[in-house]
């Protein structure tokens, strides 16, 4: 059915510290309004489908896969996406250990390493795949990223 | 060396982690009219009729192009439609293109194309296709245009022969004394790269058509729409920014002709087309499958004496790469092993799949998946150690491959160096098998692998090097960075040769037709040598340059001069030396006379001494040169419900020299991690219909953090001397051992053959029933 | 297509909105955590375009032990089972649904009255034949699951799943979770088996076997029957499978029975010696 009077809903979010008002189609995602309305080209498309973890942001702390979430649900929710961090200790872990090629699933895995990180304090072996299991990477063979995360727990004992 | 070796950050890292880089579906351009693609729902089948109207007529349509009208496009031979036209060869296979608004609106137009089908007998494998009553997908494929050194067979289903005749097999089965025959199968699977393909095209008032497309072969691109729409080629500008992940699958050109059409159709208005990662996978194309028959024999004491091959490779629906595929499996068609008697044949086949792009290994990986299984089965049978049988026959300088090229230590890894090292490793003469728990063993394989590229002979690599005020330099290369880091070795390779900051060499990560010298296609693992080949010809012609114009300033012959820090110095006085921020511009005098002007130079590279492959025994110099590698796996399996894990993969492998170190364990790991989920999960399941029934990421899947085994990689270091730094192409040869790595030591574990893929635990289960 | 999303402040609004829309013709759907009606949506396989967002509903999101019953929110999320870990059977069970990102979305309600078939998160409560909360226009009613649960949970059109309680005692009970794949550690299950011993009785449910999720009390009896032998039990408890086995991309049918047996003999062996 195309409507005749289109339906648009006006959301107030926090993103990356600064308030956003976006007006959107009830049935637009979280990610496409990123992209398209913020132009924060960031948070990459994979699969739209929840599987790939490409277009994964942080929600009031949790990581959350912004391809199954409408634009409408996050009224008054705190966002932070890859442009929200600079110079993290997880961004100057990844360069160091080589932990990306192609860098399309880079954002992804950052998001999720800092949600989970911020969250979970000394973070074990098996903690980590659990996080990490939600994120496909392509390129590397995991081991680069997994030292990487490895590196910022180590060198932030007590802040992580 | 300063920079050779190092492991250099990647020139892009920081637009990577802080999501600032840029891919193709990332220029929005929300100018841009939205195509969506009308897809067939038959494997096979005649179209009967195609209705657009009510399509046409939906509010906010702005074109519905259909197949007719259009040409036939392909790469090695034209057989595609560029729209299906009077059929449909595979189920996705796309018919019309609606040009619209939005994407709800071409959507819901797109379905509103009324399509008659009369549908056809769909064949589902190459075994179906060269069955006698197989209905034939392309009739006539003889009056197809076609390149040289493709051999269709008229009457079939096979659209290229490629035979390899070495010394006289039937003299080498009678000198075996020990023979195995067997088959082996790989089903399509897919590259599934994280970056969907997506191409914008617009079409300038004077016709300048531009288009940005995330391709591993702009420049292909760029070939066929002017060749097949005879555009101008000169009116053709592709540009390709980062690419997020390729693997072969970008190198074959599809998307951006649908892009072209539709922006031809609505007048050159800017029209974009991307995938959803549904069209990805069924739509565009895939990774080759293969059917494989194989006859091996050695003597007493394991020196293999014949080795006889079949291979049919499910190229899908159309040529597209698949005929030079074919050659690429038959140019290696054995392992590394140096074999008197070799009869291969080689076959292409059209079958009702999507059709095959190049995928990382170039077929190599397939048929190593057979060769290696064949080499365990003959050892095993000949009652000799696995590594031992392997080494015996290891091919040498001197020793002749299949198509006959004799090897010199230049132009081939050590074999040999690297199955020594691997036994030490694996520390293999301790066991390959031993019972960990009850019904669970843990258990070895391995598979000796190498891999030349057959790109050529007549392709190029150009490279333009510019200054800037500051003495630094920009590199330009044609080379797509698709997440290799070639890139950034180019600046390595240069920084060495100009012995200078690596810092101060910048390189345009955007690659543009028009303004970018051609890197023929970012493939075949030939980047460092084609591309850094000419970087160092650029290189020499700006030192010549500047010490041409410092030798005029200092007033000292050029032969006195060389070059280092970004200066130009007199070598018996250093400090008699000008620097580049002073030249690179032209120098002014004192009294103002200037000289020189800006500072250009320019480089490029072809692989030389490559030849035909003969018709009839396929002799021939295919490439530049061999890398080599010894791999394996060691496995823990439950031995009643063959469910495994894969706790390690070793990769020995000879690369001539390592360029960027970290760089290069990230390729070699990243190509054994696709290479383990290729060979343990990866495949494309087709229903009667063609029908591809686990099109997305949670049901086709590649490796999973978690799923991960512990990596240990040697290199071995024997160099290319045509190379830079004696570097040998390394990008894909990780991949190519591990699916037969696994399989040895399953077959070894289960005591059964294993020779089907995909190695699941119901796969295994059922080979062992059947066995 | 979604076109419009309406966030309601109580149940009366929300089933009261539901009906209305019906009646204006619409195409109503309760919106929990929302994956399957956006990637389902995207497909064209849904027809939803009023989505009814319950997650902030209260009552939806209920999570609490006290005395009797642990009481859960169709609101929460899979994530938030796990977290409190209230009912370790649960939590393992539900750890192996999608990925962790995606758990954080997924919720309990979702899972269960969602259109995958899997819905791996209702077996234990199947296991524990706990009571649900469903509330429509007309009214809120309370049933045994096990009375109401036919291969999905039915309800009626504008009805909602509002909570489900489980007895304390079950909380506790030892238990088996174990997810077959068909290969590794990731992807949809081949089968999800979920056991428990409780008053010296093994019950089972599993999911992925067919194409529904079942427990089923006849399979239970013949397991329970311990003057056969544990291979003899779950040879014969095949026949008990409520309906055809599933051949699909996952696996064939002959290797889910296969597993089948021996998951049913990994569970007799395992909660026997308790």
């Amino acid at each position: 059915m195309i409507y005749e009077t289109p339906n648009l809903v006006q959301v107030t979010v926090k993103i990356n510290g600064e308030i956003q008002q976006i007006i959107v189609p009830p049935s637009k995602t979280l990610l496409a309004s990123l992209r398209e309305d913020l132009f924060l080209t960031g948070s990459k498309p994979g699969c739209f489908n929840g599987d790939c973890g490409a277009c994964t942001v942080i929600i009031d702390e949790l990581p959350m896969k912004s391809c199954l979430m409408l634009a409408a649900e996050v009224e008054g929710k705190e966002i932070t996406t890859i442009e929200g961090l600079s110079d993290s200790p997880v961004q100057r872990a990844f360069i160091e250990n080589f932990a990306f090629q192609c860098g399309y699933c880079t954002p992804g895995f950052i998001m999720n390493i800092q949600a989970m990180l911020n969250s979970v304090k000394n973070p074990s072996p098996d903690t980590i795949k659990e996080w990490l299991e939600s994120n496909i990477c392509r390129c590397t063979s995991y081991e680069e990223i997994e030292q990487a995360v490895q590196e910022v727990i180590d060198k932030y004992p007590s802040k992580y | 060396m300063k920079y050779i070796g190092k492991s250099v950050f990647r020139k892009e890292y920081l637009a990577k982690v802080t999501g600032k880089a840029k891919y193709t579906s990332d220029f929005l351009a929300t100018d841009a009219l939205h195509v969506e693609m009308v897809k067939s729902i038959y494997g096979h089948a005649y179209l009967k009729k195609i209705d657009i109207e009510k399509a046409e007529n939906l509010q906010g349509v702005r074109a519905v192009i259909v197949g007719k009208g259009l040409p036939r496009i392909g790469e090695e031979i034209i057989d595609r439609p560029a729209l299906a036209v009077d059929k449909v060869r595979y189920y996705g296979e796309v018919i019309a293109l609606v040009v619209a608004d939005t994407i709800p609106i071409a959507k819901k137009a797109a379905a509103l194309v009324e399509i008659e089908y009369e549908p056809l007998a769909v064949v589902n494998s190459p075994q179906q296709a060269i069955d006698k009553d197989a209905p034939l997908l392309h009739e006539g494929i003889e009056n197809y245009s076609m390149d040289k050194g493709i051999y269709p067979v008229k009457g079939t289903n096979i659209n290229n022969h490629t035979k390899i005749r070495k010394g006289d097999i039937q003299t080498g089965i009678k000198e075996g004394e020990v023979m195995i025959e067997s088959s082996f199968s790989i089903p399509i699977s897919d590259h599934a790269a994280m970056e969907t393909r997506a191409a914008l095209c617009e079409i300038d008032p004077n016709g300048i058509t531009h288009i940005v497309t995330s391709s591993q072969a702009p420049y292909m691109v760029k070939k066929i729409i002017s060749r097949d729409f005879h555009v101008e080629a000169g009116n053709v500008i592709v540009e390709t920014p980062l690419v997020g992940g390729a693997y072969g699958g970008k190198a074959s050109v599809h998307l951006e002709i649908f892009a072209y059409i539709a922006s031809r159709a609505v007048g050159g208005r800017k029209v974009r087309v991307f995938n959803t990662r549904e069209e990805d996978i069924t739509v565009s194309p895939v990774h080759v499958g293969l059917e494989a028959r194989i006859k091996l024999a050695c003597t007493k004491e394991g020196k293999l004496t014949a080795a006889q091959m079949e291979y049919f490779f499910d190229g899908g629906a159309y040529g597209d790469k698949s005929p030079h595929l074919t050659t690429a499996g038959a140019v290696d068609c054995t392992g590394p092993y140096q074999i008197d008697h070799i009869w291969c044949d080689s076959y292409s086949v059209y079958t009702n799949h999507p059709y095959a792009a190049p995928f990382r290994g170039f077929s190599h990986g397939e048929v190593h998946f057979a060769f290696e299984r064949a080499v365990d089965m003959l050892a095993k049978k000949a009652g000799i150690d696995l590594l031992t049988f392997r080494e015996i026959n290891a091919i040498k300088p001197g020793d002749t491959t299949p198509t006959q090229v004799v090897l010199t230590r230049s132009k081939i890894g050590d074999v040999e160096k690297c199955i020594q090292k691997f036994r030490e490793i694996m520390e293999w003469d301790k066991g390959q098998i031993e019972e960990i728990a009850p019904n669970k063993v843990r258990v070895k394989g391995v598979a000796c692998t190498w891999k030349n590229s057959t790109i050529g002979p007549n392709v190029s690599s150009g490279v333009v090097l510019t200054f800037n005020s500051d003495g630094s330099i920009n590199i330009m290369s044609g080379l797509v960075e698709i997440g290799t880091g070639t890139k950034t070795v180019l600046a390595q390779i240069l920084a060495e040769r100009m012995k200078m900051k690596v810092e101060k060499i910048h390189v345009r990560m955007t690659v543009d037709t028009q303004t970018v010298p051609e890197h023929w296609k970012t493939v075949a693992s030939r980047g460092t040598l084609m591309a850094g080949r000419a970087v160092l010809d650029a290189a020499e012609e700006a030192i010549q340059k500047l010490k041409s114009l410092a030798s005029t300033i200092l007033r000292v012959p050029e032969d006195d001069l060389d070059v280092a820090n970004e200066k130009v110095f007199v070598k018996s006085n250093p400090s008699k030396s000008v620097p580049f921020s002073e030249i690179v511009y032209g120098y002014t005098y004192p009294n103002g006379n200037a000289i020189g002007g800006q500072l250009l130079a320019t480089g490029s590279y072809t692989i030389t001494g490559l030849t035909n492959l003969d018709r009839e025994t396929g002799a021939g110099n295919p490439g530049p040169e061999w890398a080599v590698a010894c791999q394996g796996v060691e496995v823990e399996i439950d031995v009643t419900t063959c469910v495994y894990q894969i706790t390690k993969a070793i990769s020995v492998i000879d690369i001539g020299e390592v360029l960027n170190e970290k760089g290069a364990l990230g390729q070699v790991k990243g190509a054994m991690s696709m290479g383990i989920a290729w060979a343990g999960r990866e495949a494309l399941y087709f229903d009667e219909n063609g029908r591809v029934l686990n099109p997305q990421l949670r049901t086709y899947r590649p490796l999973r953090f978690g799923e991960h085994p512990k990596y240990v990689i040697e290199f071995i270091k024997t160099p290319h001397l045509e190379a830079p730094y004696g570097g040998r192409g390394a990008g894909e040869h990780g991949l190519i051992g591990m699916p037969a790595a696994l399989a040895n030591a399953l077959s070894t574990a289960l005591k059964v053959d294993i020779n089907k893929l995909p190695l699941t635990p119901e796969s295994l289960w059922k080979q062992r029933k059947e066995s | 297509m979604i076109n419009e999303f309406f966030r309601p402040q109580t149940i009366e609004q929300a089933t009261s909105f539901f009906a209305q829309k019906m009646e204006e013709g619409y195409h109503p759907s309760y919106y929990n955590g929302g994956t399957e009606i956006i990637t389902l949506g995207r497909l064209d396989q849904l027809n939803v375009d009023v989505a009814i967002d319950i997650k902030s509903l209260p009552s939806c999101r209920v999570h609490l032990l006290d005395e009797d019953y642990l009481v859960l929110g169709s609101a929460l999320s899979l994530t938030d089972l796990a977290e409190a870990n209230y009912f370790p059977l649960l939590t393992d069970i539900s750890k192996e649904v999608a990925d962790k990102t995606a758990r954080n979305k997924i919720t309990l309600g979702g899972n269960i009255c969602g259109n995958i078939f899997y819905r791996e998160a209702v077996l234990p409560f199947l296991l524990t034949n706990s009571i649900f909360v469903l509330a429509d226009k007309e009214e809120i009613r309370t049933n045994y699951l096990m009375d109401l649960f036919q291969e999905t949970l039915p309800l009626k059109e504008g009805e909602l799943f509002v909570q489900a309680f489980i007895e304390k005692k079950f909380l506790t009970e030892p238990y088996v979770a174990i997810k077959v794949r068909q290969q590794w550690k990731t992807g949809y299950p081949l089968i999800t088996a979920a056991a428990m011993k409780t008053n010296h009785e093994i019950r089972v449910a599993f999911s992925g076997l067919c194409s529904f999720p079942f427990r089923s009390i006849q399979m239970e009896n013949m397991l329970n029957d311990t003057s056969l032998s544990i291979s003899e039990r779950s040879r014969a408890a095949t026949k008990y499978i409520p309906g055809d086995i599933l051949n699909d991309v996952e696996g064939s049918s002959e290797y889910r029975l296969f597993i089948f047996t021996n998951l049913l003999e990994k569970i007799l062996i395992q909660l026997e010696g308790n």
